[in-house]
């Protein structure tokens, strides 16, 4: 049974409520959730791979990324610290056509990034056009705070999944707690079923 | 595993912190315990059944009883309830310890140094009381970057600590005028040498450039803890 707070009330918002998770509230801004200093890598010297469960590693560099057709993403998406921010636009390219073709047994993901960060997917999770690896947000190039040159868009779990400053993915047989979900937060991270911690 | 429960809690003292912030103790059964840093969720939820959850971070030392200290945001509908209404004898509902990486413990060593911006001040000030409890030999420099001395929370245990006001300040006032910069912090840091266990709190745009200036002055980047609050009401 929930406490109920004398003269707690819902002040009026807009916005569609059947898009809002449970627990979530509308943030018109764009908070900024990491641990550390922001990682500062030289595009030249920047790469996105593709390795571990599969035969052939894949490895795009900066400007061959950029010759890939991208795509334009409109999204909802939900921060675990409980806000929620409607119709965000997004340049980048889907993760199906990163990972087309390959022959793997793996099941799950880890995304690596600069800086150290680390966090784990279901592969299930970032194929069949639900992931993208973005690098324009609000139609100017992302920016170094966001996660800059490029970071995970997997909008349909919470946004730590998405990692910023990523530069790589390495498939695995068996899921792999990342830097956040080693330190209590849930695994998958479904905002619908409210899995912000681990055990919800 | 089991998902952390919600705790009921009930409002045992008010205090009157600045004009916009009020710290809360809070009696609560079963509480576990925190670590120096760690934050709760509280949710509230109206007389309708409507629910609204937001993240605050913890106040009191380990051991002490649970306080959270949390600042009126003008559209923030759980902290002005909090702010605005909460009154002795009043309950809601709490989960956590949360957090395990914004964290300090003694075993983690030092020197620590300590970087607020506003109400960013207030993990920072859970991990300097419980350092002057539990480990008052460690050193420890704390910075605080307010914008006026009306918005100084905790004034009272400030002794020692270094100011800046970016907006007012108050009459006579020889100190710091300014936001933090890499001279500002050169100054008053210890020197990357002695490897200092840096952590920074407060709104993004100040974590993201006192960060990155101690990163220029050679801190090491691993020992740089950051913690960032944009709005969260």
């Amino acid at each position: 049974m929930p406490s109920i707070s004398r003269g707690f009330r819902r002040r009026e918002r807009g916005g569609d409520p059947t898009r809002l998770p449970p627990g979530q509230h509308l943030e018109a801004g764009f908070p900024v959730l990491s641990a550390g200093p922001t990682p500062r890598v030289p595009l030249a010297e920047w790469s996105f791979s593709i390795t571990g469960a599969l035969d052939a590693p894949r490895r795009w560099s900066w400007e061959e990324l950029r010759a890939l057709e991208p795509e334009a993403v409109r999204c909802d998406i939900h921060c675990v610290t409980s806000w929620t921010k409607l119709d965000t636009e997004w340049d980048g390219i889907s993760l199906d056509v990163l990972l087309d073709g390959i022959d793997t047994d793996a099941a799950f993901v880890t995304a690596w990034c600069d800086g150290g960060y680390t966090t784990n997917l279901p592969l299930e999770d970032v194929i069949g056009g639900k992931a993208w690896l973005a690098w324009g947000y609000d139609g100017r190039p992302l920016a170094a705070e966001h996660g800059g040159p490029a970071r995970l868009l997997v909008p349909h779990l919470y946004f730590w999944k998405s990692a910023k400053w990523v530069r790589g993915l390495i498939l695995r047989a068996d899921d792999e707690p990342g830097f956040w979900e080693q330190l209590g937060y849930h695994d998958r991270g479904d905002p619908w079923r409210e899995q912000r911690y681990q055990g919800d | 595993m089991s998902p952390l429960p919600w705790l009921p809690v009930r409002v045992a003292a008010v205090r009157r912190e600045t004009v916009r912030a009020r710290t809360l103790t809070l009696d609560v059964d079963g509480w576990p315990g925190h670590r120096a840093g760690q934050h709760v969720d509280v949710r509230l939820t109206a007389a309708d059944g409507y629910q609204a959850q937001r993240s605050y971070s913890i106040a009191s030392p380990p051991g002490a009883p649970l306080e959270i200290t949390v600042e009126r945001l003008s559209e923030g509908e759980v902290s002005l309830w909090l702010v605005d209404e909460a009154r002795p004898g009043d309950v809601f509902d709490i989960r956590g310890p949360i957090g395990g990486y914004f964290v300090w413990e003694p075993s983690r060593g030092g020197p620590l140094l300590l970087v607020a911006g506003g109400s960013g001040l207030v993990p920072l000030m859970c991990i300097e009381r419980h350092r002057r409890r539990a480990a008052p030999a460690i050193d420890s420099t704390l910075l605080l970057s307010a914008r006026g001395p009306e918005d100084v929370l905790y004034a009272g245990e400030l002794d020692g600590a270094a100011l800046t006001y970016t907006r007012r300040t108050p009459d006579g006032w020889t100190g710091y005028d300014r936001r933090i910069d890499a001279a500002m912090l050169a100054e008053v840091a210890p020197p990357p040498d002695a490897r200092p266990r840096c952590f920074v709190c407060g709104p993004t745009a100040f974590v993201e450039h006192v960060a990155q200036d101690l990163v220029d002055l050679g801190h090491h980047r691993a020992l740089v803890k950051t913690e960032r609050f944009g709005a969260s009401g």
